[in-house]
């Protein structure tokens, strides 16, 4: 089932969070946990039906859709995603210059 | 049906994880977008074709471009 | 030490997680008449009475003909791209100003004024194909947001497109820069549009963003009211603004 495999891409997102000292593997593995969610979400609405849109095949209504309703909160929370993506980068490079190394433990200029 | 979508969760959690693990960053990246691309196969399989074209454009072009540009303005910054 | 400690709370996170599965319902099997898709399905959000349906009262009306029908409640044949734009429109409101303090977070973070430069001369292959593949590319981005509401797409893959070709301008030509200026008024006023139709469609239909033009038939390309002008509007917002979050990444210098 779709349900347990992205329970295990969440596990591992949160396992890369807590162990990594590098700021981009940080990055990285929020928007794996990110992804995951996503996938969740959609299995949440499965059947075994069709995809919802009405054609000149598919004229009636005839209740043998998936879900639209999860589709359409997915489809924004993609977008969504990028953006903070895009702003977690531009703040690696500012760090980056300021501090002139990106690991956890070597940053200069940080108070112990 | 089921096998493929085991056979594609396993390929998934092996991306995911060594994504994680990886020693240099630029593997870390390649393996994210592989796991952005199997993703829009499994959008596929459970009928949802406009969530898998957002994810397709924005997974495959936008987020491996901003990552990759920057890791190139910072530098000889590959190692651990 | 640290190591086991974070694979100690990772696992816990997955078993309380998949202890939680068995309380949904089973995958691939839902009972689509309990829950509120049905009236979207349907299109019938507001005249039929929703506990009658769940209740086994009604029937449910299977011979009911959707496509092809004139003047139905929203009159777009892709249920997605109706849920989006006319029974949750307010949250797409939302979801463009996320966007945009995002965008506006971007540029006013990196600073920089010239060009970052690649320091290696662009393939010829690359040059070449470029021009050719450049005008199919936009084209190919406006067809998705102009369709939305026949065929799967709509605003928010179409303006990703657009910003994937510029992306490919920047990366076959090193004297490339987008004017600025030019995008972000166009992505401004985009917004500023939008915060129109809804104010129209209080002034004349008593909703913000009521659904205010004639709905035509369901499947031609002049239908569905408003649906189609506002994928239109977002699409060329949410293009250009990733546009200039690409250009805003490749400065340098101080």
């Amino acid at each position: 089932m779709i349900y347990v495999i992205s329970i295990l891409l969440a596990g591992i997102g949160i396992y890369g969070l807590l162990t990594q000292k590098n700021l981009f593997k940080h990055l990285v593995s929020l928007t794996i946990i990110d992804t995951a969610v996503n996938l969740f979400i959609i299995a949440l609405g499965y059947r075994e039906g069709d995809a919802p849109i009405y054609t000149d095949r598919v004229m009636n209504f005839s209740l043998n859709f998936v879900d639209p309703l999860p589709q359409a909160l997915v489809l924004t929370a993609i977008v969504i995603g990028v953006g903070v993506l895009a702003l977690g980068a531009s703040l690696l490079v500012r760090i980056k210059e300021k501090h002139s190394s990106l690991d956890l433990e070597e940053m200069k200029g940080v108070k112990e | 049906m089921n096998l493929l979508i085991w056979l594609t969760g396993g390929m998934m959690l092996i991306a995911a994880f060594f994504a994680v693990e990886a020693r240099k960053i630029l593997d870390s990246v390649i393996a994210f977008s592989s796991l952005s691309l199997l993703s829009v196969f499994l959008f596929i399989i459970m009928k949802a074709p406009d969530v898998a074209i957002t994810e397709a454009s924005v997974g495959a072009g936008l987020t491996t471009a901003v990552l990759l540009i920057t890791l190139f303005k910072m530098g000889k910054d590959d190692e651990r | 030490m640290r190591r086991f400690f974070a694979i100690l709370i990772s696992a816990a996170f997955v078993y309380v997680m998949l202890s939680f599965i068995t309380t949904l319902e089973p995958f691939g099997k839902i009972d689509l008449s309990r829950r509120v898709s049905v009236h979207y399905l349907a299109k019938d959000v507001n005249t039929v009475d929703s506990r009658k349906w769940i209740e086994g009262n009604l029937q449910v009306p299977s011979e009911r003909r959707i496509y092809g029908e004139s003047n139905l409640e929203d009159g777009s044949a892709n249920v997605v791209t109706s849920i989006v734009v006319n029974y949750r429109s307010f949250d797409t409101l939302g979801e463009v100003t996320v966007l945009l303090a995002a965008a506006i977070g971007v540029g006013t973070i990196l600073r920089g004024s010239r060009r970052m430069k690649y320091r290696r001369e662009p393939n010829f292959i690359l040059k070449v194909s470029t021009g050719i593949l450049l005008p199919l590319i936009l084209m190919f981005g406006v067809y998705i947001f102009v369709h939305g509401h026949l065929s799967p797409g709509g605003g928010f893959p179409g303006g990703t497109v657009i910003a994937a070709a510029i992306l490919l301008l920047y990366l076959s030509n090193e004297e490339f820069t987008l004017n600025e200026g030019r995008a972000k008024l166009l992505e401004g006023s985009m917004g500023a549009l939008y915060v129109l139709v809804g104010l129209i469609g209080l002034l004349t239909g008593g909703a913000f963003l009521y659904n205010f033009l004639s709905t035509g038939r369901v499947g031609d390309l002049f239908s569905a009211g408003v649906v189609p002008v506002v994928y239109i509007i977002i699409g060329l917002k949410v293009g250009s603004e990733l546009s200039g979050v690409i250009s805003e990444i490749h400065r340098k210098g101080e």
